[in-house]
């Protein structure tokens, strides 16, 4: 496929809130079910395992009109519940057979209680997560939670979830998390051939495309976009932060970049990165997805850091690994967990002399020429202290 | 005397009220001296907090929530949270965190004048809000001390499950107390939490006898505005003592005083002649303008005959006691058991049943600005009430601490509103019952 068509029919995902692909998928076999989950993680390798597809729901963005979202939050509320709210009662979530709430913060945990009270009938569960780091006791309690989720997935579908299918579905996000890692390797490598609204864009077609569909089309983005060239801008390089729960809109992604910065890592759609490894296919399935998450998860704003002199280095990692000469805080307006935990993680970049710049963004924010300026200034300081 | 002073000799106080004042200080003179005299520190939240557990290792206990509140009341907050802004915080999080972080900035002095020492151990009982747990970090990032965490899970579908309690345990067991022992040096001896216990089931027992007062007419109670009061001692860095049983007995003797000579609650400005008007309130309070907020209340004879703030540190109303028979697993439904850590739909059937057991004719929602635990939400939870109990509802918009988001002028115009709306619907209800 052409890297146009590619980019396109992502584009075209990204824009279809009534989300016609997923009905599609649904209408193609008889009694298939679809579990919708918000950011920032589930175990999809069990609801794939129970032959439902997960799709990942990240709000209205900046094309949706929200009409009665507003009324259940008050201004002071992030913007992403109220766009989910919306897509819910405008019946685009209609085909979702059941609805997941991962444990990220106080709004979406509330969130969850809003979809009982208002949505009854379907399966609506939140997914607590340990912040307990010891795989005998955190591990022991999140191997137990993720055994309830099981039964409840297999009283969904009418039939177990074996152990072989675990594993079978364990070895298909393997190959879909090697795929996005070679993705962000080659866009790390190669910065201006990969730009960063293609990476969001593909990464977003993962939330609702079946994982196998996925992987292939990460790969023949990869082939694609080595048949063009693509000119090198002396931009300097970001990791972006913040972006792991409420959406940016693309026009701020495209802002970074036409701002000079490329951008060569970031946190979107955390979900198909959490796990830092390959779980291992063999042996008990399920304690190898909860051992995943205990010993080589991913670090965000929502997962507590047990030992303080630890706190920042993912983050500090990221920008050595992949050469990054800033960071760019984006987080979204009254996020608790982004906003609290920013002053920290500015501390351990201070400390090891990384630059950065922050600034606060809805998910419909339309102004972006402030955000142009500051990432264009934050660009011209980087280029300045490297010639100095 | 300046005007200050001559408000503060007129305002009517219970005693049991004085009695908690002399506690609150003579701790906050324990943590003054605490490294002269020998003693560690503990730091930890209000919510889930672990007091008699601390107690049986000797910790001064510290609790950074009340500092907050206490700097809110004592109008510092607003400050604080400024010096907190221009150090880089968000003006969009949370109020208390930043509260207690500009206090620290601003040289940790506590709400008596003295400084307050550096903690030896930070322990979390992370339940209920996640807020904590950055909070928990930011402090942590300051000081070079112990720290030791306890993640209570949440109780999404209205129950309280074996693997949730058995997580909690085992973490008490395996982790908490280990640290508590290691920086303390003292041993942990369970007879003396059992006895720890002993007492908190006896204050529970009569702080919700207090609370269920209010089921009279007139109410012999505030249960919001008084009600924070009475809370204060069990919520915090007193349960479990004996110290606590007893106020707890006076203040019970003192209500049901006031029930024999069919008394209303006392307001800062004496007793309240007439009830007029029974609330349950939602949400936490605001602590800058606590006095003026209560006033609009009390000037109008509203009554606040439940809350669900003052469960916010433990929901004992429906039965949970601790039990020394069970110490460690009856902490644990402790923890799991405080109000926001409950579901939303569970939220709704207990206020509710509030409306419901309590004779209220209203149900009012103070919104808390930085307090998405308490709020994201709380406009459905709204319309559900409504919908439930046919009773108007209200909705105001406040912050815990920060006096820029108090506008006493806007509450007061809603409230006013609002009470007339329960009048009339009162009114037009006692026709049809007359006719
Ligand atoms: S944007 Fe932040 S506050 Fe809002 S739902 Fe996501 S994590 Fe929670
Ligand atoms: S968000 Fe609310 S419950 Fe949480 S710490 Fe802040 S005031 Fe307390």
């Amino acid at each position: 496929m052409a890297l146009q068509e590619i980019v396109e029919r992502c584009q075209d995902l990204y824009e279809d809130l009534d989300f016609s692909s997923v009905r599609a998928w649904k209408e193609a076999g008889k009694g298939r079910k679809v579990i919708g989950h918000m950011p920032v993680y589930v175990p999809r390798e069990l609801i794939h395992a129970a032959g439902i597809l997960p799709v990942g729901i990240l709000g209205g963005g900046d094309q949706l009109d929200v009409i009665h979202g507003d009324a259940y939050y008050q201004s002071y509320i992030c913007r992403i519940p109220r766009s989910t709210i919306e897509l819910a009662i405008t019946g685009r979530l209609d085909c979702l057979d059941g609805m997941l709430f991962p444990s990220t913060c106080d709004v979406i945990r509330n969130l969850s209680g809003m979809w009982q009270l208002k949505f009854q009938g379907k399966l609506v569960r939140y997914f607590d997560v340990p912040q307990n780091f010891d795989l005998d006791i955190g591990g022991a309690f999140y191997n137990r939670e993720l055994q309830s989720f099981r039964d409840a997935l297999a009283e969904l579908v009418g039939h177990e979830i074996s152990d072989d299918d675990l594993r079978a579905s364990i070895d298909v996000y393997n190959k879909n998390r090697q795929a996005i890692v070679e993705l962000y390797a080659y866009r790390a490598a190669e910065p201006w051939q990969v730009p960063t609204p293609e990476v969001y864009l593909l990464m977003r077609a993962g939330m609702l495309l079946p994982v196998e569909e996925h992987t292939q089309l990460i790969y023949d983005y990869i082939a694609a976009a080595k048949e063009v060239e693509r000119p090198v801008r002396d931009n300097c390089r970001v990791v972006i932060n913040g972006l792991f729960c409420e959406q940016p809109p693309l026009g701020l992604l495209k802002s970074i970049e036409l701002a000079g910065c490329y951008v060569v890592d970031d946190d979107f759609m955390l979900v198909a990165r959490w796990l830092l490894h390959d779980v291992p296919t063999d042996g008990d399935p399920l304690k190898n997805l909860s051992d995943a998450f205990i010993t080589y998860s991913a670090e965000t704003s929502c997962k507590y850091v047990p030992h303080k002199e630890d706190k920042g280095k993912f983050l500090v990692e990221s920008v050595r690994k992949n050469r990054a000469e800033g960071v760019i805080f984006a987080s979204p307006s009254f996020c608790d967990p982004a906003l609290l935990d920013r002053p920290m993680l500015q501390n351990a970049l201070t400390a090891r002399g990384i630059p950065f710049t922050a600034f606060k963004f809805a998910e419909n924010s339309g102004q972006l020429q402030p955000f142009r300026e500051q990432a264009g200034t934050f660009a011209d300081s980087i280029k300045l202290w490297s010639a100095a | 005397m300046n005007t200050a002073a001559k408000e503060q000799s007129t305002v009517q106080k219970e005693q049991s009220m004085v009695l908690q004042k002399e506690m609150i200080n003579a701790n906050y003179e324990a943590l003054a001296t605490a490294h002269e005299d020998g003693k560690k520190i503990s730091s930890t939240f209000v919510p889930g907090n672990l007091n008699e557990l601390l107690m049986c290792f000797d910790f001064v206990r510290n609790l950074p929530e009340i500092n907050a509140l206490q700097a809110g009341m004592r109008k510092k907050s607003g400050g604080y949270i400024m010096e907190a802004e221009r150090s880089g915080h968000s003006e969009d999080v949370c109020t208390y965190v930043k509260s207690d972080l500009g206090m620290m900035a601003k040289g940790q002095v506590g709400p008596n004048g003295m400084p307050l020492p550096t903690p030896d151990i930070l322990l979390l009982s992370y339940t209920g809000c996640f807020t904590f747990m950055k909070w928990f970090e930011l402090v942590r990032d300051q000081y070079d001390c112990e720290t030791a965490m306890l993640h209570v899970p949440y109780q999404a579908d209205g129950k309280i499950t074996d693997n949730m309690r058995n997580f909690v345990v085992t973490q008490i067991k395996e982790q908490v107390i280990p640290a508590l022992e290691r920086v303390s040096g003292v041993k942990f001896d369970i007879d003396r939490l059992r006895e720890y216990l002993k007492e908190s089931a006896k204050a529970e027992e009569d702080l919700v006898w207090v609370l269920q007062s209010a089921k009279n007419r007139p109410s012999p109670i505030d249960a919001y505005f008084g009600g924070v009061y009475y809370c204060g001692p069990i919520f915090t860095a007193f349960r479990g003592s004996k110290a606590t049983t007893d106020y707890y007995r006076a203040l019970r003797a003192e209500v049901e005083a006031r029930i024999r000579q069919g008394l209303g609650p006392v307001t800062p400005e004496g007793v309240l002649d007439e009830e007029r008007i029974r609330l349950v309130v939602e949400g936490p309070p605001n602590w800058t303008h606590f006095r003026d907020f209560w006033k609009m209340f009390y000037d109008e004879g509203a009554v606040v005959v439940a809350s669900s703030y003052t469960k916010v540190g433990g929901v004992y109303d429906f039965g949970f006691r601790h039990d020394p028979e069970h110490p460690i697993e009856s902490l644990a439904d402790y923890c799991l058991g405080c109000y926001t850590n409950h579901s939303l739909p569970a939220r709704v059937n207990m206020l509710c049943n509030y409306m419901e057991e309590y004779s209220a004719d209203g149900f009012l929602n103070n919104s808390i600005k930085s307090c998405n635990s308490f709020s994201a939400g709380q406009l459905l939870m709204l319309r559900e009430i409504e919908e439930r109990t046919g009773k108007p509802a209200g909705f105001i918009e406040t912050d815990l601490v920060d006096p820029r988001y108090f506008s006493p002028a806007n509450v007061k115009n809603r409230l006013e509103s609002y009470f007339q709306m329960i009048e009339q619907k009162k009114a037009r209800g006692d026709a049809r019952t007359a006719a």
